[in-house]
């Protein structure tokens, strides 16, 4: 193949994704964009036009002041809760799948049943709430960040398994034979080279555990806890549904996010052409 | 240096101890989403402070509707609901187990309309809640300006309603307005229909709840699915019924895209929130039966506010309740939100003007007779597949009677679960 | 030469495995129980298999049933597809790749709830962009929520553009880590940009597929948000699967018998997913 046709199809493949993409992932951005921006009479109808008068500073502001700036306070709490939990996620998932992968025992089956459980089944809540009171747990933060550990858990330690499988054991043999301890040896040489995966996963929990919902809807109840997710409930749960306001609050809402995404997703491009794993 | 931080510790300690002893209370109160229960509560809750300043309110928002029934009860068990607790009254509040659950009020309801207690009294017989907001009815709202065009008059029986949805038809309109995206309000022909119901067997209520009666088997039971069922085979629903919400709903009726919706009264706050100029072009009736004699209004009792037993701040919770039930309260809810039907309180009257939806309803209530509450007030049994069920019949997917043999099915699981006898 | 100390230790696993066991699996095994009961979250009452007898009387468990698997298979298959097609395509050097990288992912961020409101209105069978786009073209479009024998399908069209994104991120860190020297020696051994595909890139992305196959399955198993957020369900019970009538139940005050169901979604899941992880297994290649 010659590099001009090489370079010709990348240029045109390039423009018709490019066009494909528009049309199927931010046409409905654009949707919400509009509907966030109408008055109330006008969002009601739901028509994907364009808006006759835009009222993007009043909703906005609308928004944030609605019930005393509950969503300044969502914000914190819920930036507060992702942050915790995302970090213990990362350092004990890896844990656990550099130990299941590295060190072939009896245990591991036990270790892999509890993954697929704490994938497969749904959490009970209330007796997860008798367990949070015992604890003394219950409508706190730090009770919230670790019920989301546990529930997240599951899906870090399988990716973290998975990718480790990749890292060639002799390099820590290397490093075992220049003395390093097994703390040394995990965080110095194997976590750098799982930079791609670690990344991945930041960015994935965080953005679940940002965006989630019911979980602390029961677990973490009361005025001072709110979340963002909370927020959208209530525009949505009255009858006489504001949805300009609504979808105001959806936008809102997805910026952290969104900004989440634009700063790692230059992490994963440097991971992924800095480090080669050698064969 | 010394000095001055003693000082200011001082200082600190006295306000400290002044503020604890002019303790404040501040009750938590749970609420629905809903506007007009903001209103009310906000106007409650700023005149009872206004009054009494050592006493104010936290106000929260819970979701309504079946999630929202999941929350208050978990947060029950779990002793997290708060002071004061705004929900359902009828068989949602019996599923509450109020004899362990809520604070006993049957001290403060001198004022309270007799009709409304046995909805709000626990199997042991103690009151436990009071009236909050305005009685409500079901039935069909319609556009007035329809009507004078095409010179129809108010349906007393089902085949008017009928004859006058064919010549709406005709006249290139939509008949009856239908919101199966609010799955909640394809039940209104069912539910609105008993009034109907217990006017030709008197004992349903009570013989449905012993496992004696079934929608199934009873001809005037059934007439209900299979409104819906006709309304949906003759074409008269809009063409968007399976989508539309109850807000499309309202727009529909209010602004004479639709003739018919079957709503409950509360809508009217809706209508006046969206729809100011066309507030007076609404008019109600009941939902018309087989007879024109016995065409009475199917009637929903208010939510009511209630005190949870885990409460810390029961007596002033109390106070603040008895206040709502009062005169005083009631006229308060009335000024927050208009007048949307009649209040439970004696004595409580609603003002001269009110819009002609309210004005049609009015009369139902001052003719001895004329009403009968919904069926889950008088029976604790209310199958929760019912508004699934009903948007299948509406839809044409399943005909009616299937539709009232699995209803009865539907039914049977809730009553096992209730743990009724004689099932 | 034994080392005394195993330079993977145990302990590595504590700390997780204290809070996975202390929120997690202590409540799951206390949920069991509570199955066995008829629970109003007041008082449990024994009553053995009944909640389990009363489920499998449910008149639409099987439709529920069959709408599961069709739903977790359905969109489980176009994810792993599209999204291994996506991030090969995202990788290959095309103009623009950054950007769409970003665009895909798009969906991922925003709330279920978002998504389902914006889609529903998106869908409106006679006011909806799809529809009215449809038109344009002349056709005249569905009523993709309200049609009980196209809702479920649109809902996981809904659940597949929201999802695709995040297949497709988890496969672009399966293809960087492997090794250029492998297209090298294929490309000299003269193949061809296909049978690199089949040859080279499929066997080496393993783990990235085992994932993402792996977890879409059992999110699509399970799958309820956007369900819920779209049609709850509906029309009637056409877009029913397991998780919504299990969670219907559960608002409805039926808590044992929801738990119940909880147990036999529990089942099924693993009645699929242990094989097929058995099988994945099987075939991994440690370098």
């Amino acid at each position: 193949m010659s590099l001009r046709r090489d370079a010709n199809r990348r240029r045109n493949v390039g423009i018709l994704a490019l066009l494909i993409a528009t049309v199927v992932f931010i046409l409905p951005f654009i949707f919400i964009l509009f509907m966030a921006v109408k008055t109330k009479q006008e969002a009601a109808r739901f028509l994907f036009t364009w808006p006759s008068e835009w009222h993007i500073w009043q909703n906005l502001v609308d928004v944030v002041q609605t019930r005393n700036y509950m969503l300044l306070l969502a914000f914190f709490n819920s930036t507060i809760i992702t942050v915790g939990a995302v970090t213990l996620l990362v350092i004990f998932g890896a844990m656990v799948g550099y130990v299941l992968q590295r060190r072939p025992t009896g245990w591991n089956k036990l270790i892999y049943a509890c993954v697929l459980i704490g994938l497969m089944v749904p959490p009970a809540v209330v007796p997860t709430i008798w367990v949070l009171q015992g604890l003394g747990l219950f409508k706190t933060i730090h009770g919230m960040i670790l019920i989301q550990v546990a529930y997240g858990l599951a899906f870090s330690v399988l990716l973290y398994r998975s990718f480790i499988g990749t890292i060639p054991r002799a390099l820590d043999e290397a490093a075992i034979i220049d003395g390093a301890k097994p703390l040394q040896v995990f965080f110095k040489v194997i976590l750098p080279l799982l930079k791609p995966v670690t990344v991945t996963l930041i960015v994935v929990q965080s953005i679940a555990i940002f965006n989630d919902f019911t979980n602390p809807l029961y677990y973490l109840p009361g005025k001072e806890n709110v979340t963002v997710q909370l927020t959208l409930f209530n525009f949505q749960s009255q009858f006489q549904s504001q949805f300009n306001l609504l979808f105001m609050n959806i936008l809102l809402v997805t910026i952290p996010p969104l900004l989440v995404f634009i700063f790692f997703n230059r992490q994963i491009v440097a991971g992924m052409t800095a480090g080669g794993v050698k064969g | 240096m010394k000095t001055i931080r003693h000082s200011a510790a001082l200082a600190g300690a006295i306000i400290l101890a002044a503020g604890l002893a002019n303790a404040e209370t501040v009750l938590s109160v749970t609420i629905d989403g809903n506007q007009d229960t903001i209103n009310m509560m906000d106007a409650l809750t700023a005149a009872y402070t206004a009054a009494n300043p050592d006493v104010t309110f936290e106000v929260e928002n819970r979701p309504g509707g079946a999630d929202g029934d999941n929350l208050v009860k978990t947060r029950l068990a779990t002793g997290e609901a708060g002071d004061i607790l705004q929900y359902n009254s009828g068989s949602l509040f019996q599923a509450l187990n109020p004899v362990e659950q809520l604070t006993d009020l049957s001290d403060i309801q001198a004022n309270v309309i007799d009709s409304f207690k046995p909805v709000v009294t626990a199997t042991d017989g103690t009151v436990r809640g009071v009236p909050f907001g305005s009685a409500m009815g079901g039935g069909i709202y319609y556009n007035k300006p329809i009507y004078a065009e095409l010179g129809l008059s108010v349906p007393k029986t089902w085949a008017e309603f009928m004859a006058n949805n064919e010549k709406i038809k005709a006249a290139g309109k939509v008949a009856v307005a239908q919101t199966y995206g609010d799955t909640w309000s394809s039940q209104l022909f069912v539910l609105a229909d008993f009034f109907n119901v217990q006017a030709a067997e008197p004992s349903f209520a009570a013989d449905y709840t012993a496992n004696k009666a079934k929608y199934a088997t009873s001809p005037a039971a059934m007439a209900g699915f299979q409104y819906l069922e006709d309304t949906f085979k003759a074409g008269y629903l809009n063409e968007d019924f399976g989508v539309a919400k109850f807000d499309d709903g309202v727009r529909m009726v209010a602004t004479g895209e639709a003739a018919h919706y079957p709503m409950l009264t509360f809508a009217l706050g809706n209508i006046k929130q969206n729809f100011p100029d066309n507030v007076n072009d609404v008019g109600f009736f009941a939902q018309p039966g087989p007879d024109a004699a016995k065409n009475g209004l199917t009637v929903w009792m208010p939510s009511a506010l209630y005190v949870p037993a885990a409460s810390e701040n029961k007596d002033a919770a109390k106070a603040f309740l008895a206040f709502v039930a009062s005169v005083e309260g009631c006229n308060i809810m009335i000024e927050a939100n208009g007048a949307t039907g009649p209040f439970l309180i004696r004595d409580c009257a609603l003002p001269a003007d009110v819009p002609p939806s309210v004005a049609d309803m009015l009369p139902y209530f001052q003719t001895e007779g004329m009403t009968a509450p919904a069926l889950e007030f008088l029976s604790p049994i209310k199958g929760p597949a019912l508004e699934q069920i009903t948007v299948e019949v509406g839809s044409g997917i399943r005909p009616a009677a299937e539709a009232a043999a699995l209803y009865d099915q539907d039914v049977e699981k809730q009553a096992k679960q209730l743990g009724l006898p004689n099932w | 030469m034994a080392t005394r100390r195993s330079p993977y230790p145990y302990w590595f696993v504590l700390p997780a495995a204290v809070v996975f066991v202390t929120l997690f699996l202590v409540p799951t095994v206390a949920g069991f129980w509570f199955s066995l009961t008829r629970w109003d979250l007041f008082e449990a009452e024994f009553i053995g298999w009944d909640n389990y007898r009363q489920f499998f009387k449910e008149p639409f468990l099987v439709q529920g049933l069959v709408n599961t698997l069709i739903y977790a298979v359905f969109t489980s298959g176009a994810k792993s597809v599209l999204g291994l097609l996506l991030a090969v395509l995202l990788t290959s050097g095309i103009w623009f790749q950054g950007f769409l990288r970003s665009v895909v992912f798009f969906p991922v961020l925003v709330s279920t709830i978002g998504v389902g409101i914006a889609f529903a209105a998106l869908m409106h069978p006679t006011k909806g962009a799809i529809n009215l786009a449809l038109s344009w073209v002349g056709i005249d479009g569905p009523a993709w929520l309200s049609d009980p024998a196209l809702a479920l399908y649109s809902v996981a069209l809904i659940d597949i553009w929201k999802g695709v994104g995040l297949a497709t991120l988890i496969y672009i860190a399966g293809l960087a880590a492997i090794s250029p020297e492998y297209y090298e020696a294929s490309r000299i051994d003269g193949a061809t940009g296909w049978q690199q595909f089949w040859r080279v890139t499929v066997p080496l992305v393993r783990p990235a597929t085992v994932t993402v196959v792996t977890l879409s399955l059992i999110g699509g198993l399970r799958s309820f948000d956007i369900i819920w957020a779209t049609t709850r369900g509906g029309p009637g019970f056409a877009s029913d699967v397991l998780a919504s009538v299990i969670y219907k139940q559960y608002q409805a005050g039926f808590y044992g018998l929801s738990t119940a169901g909880n147990v036999i979604l529990f089942l099924l899941i693993a009645i699929i997913i242990l094989p097929l992880t058995w099988w994945f297994n099987k075939r991994e290649v440690d370098l």
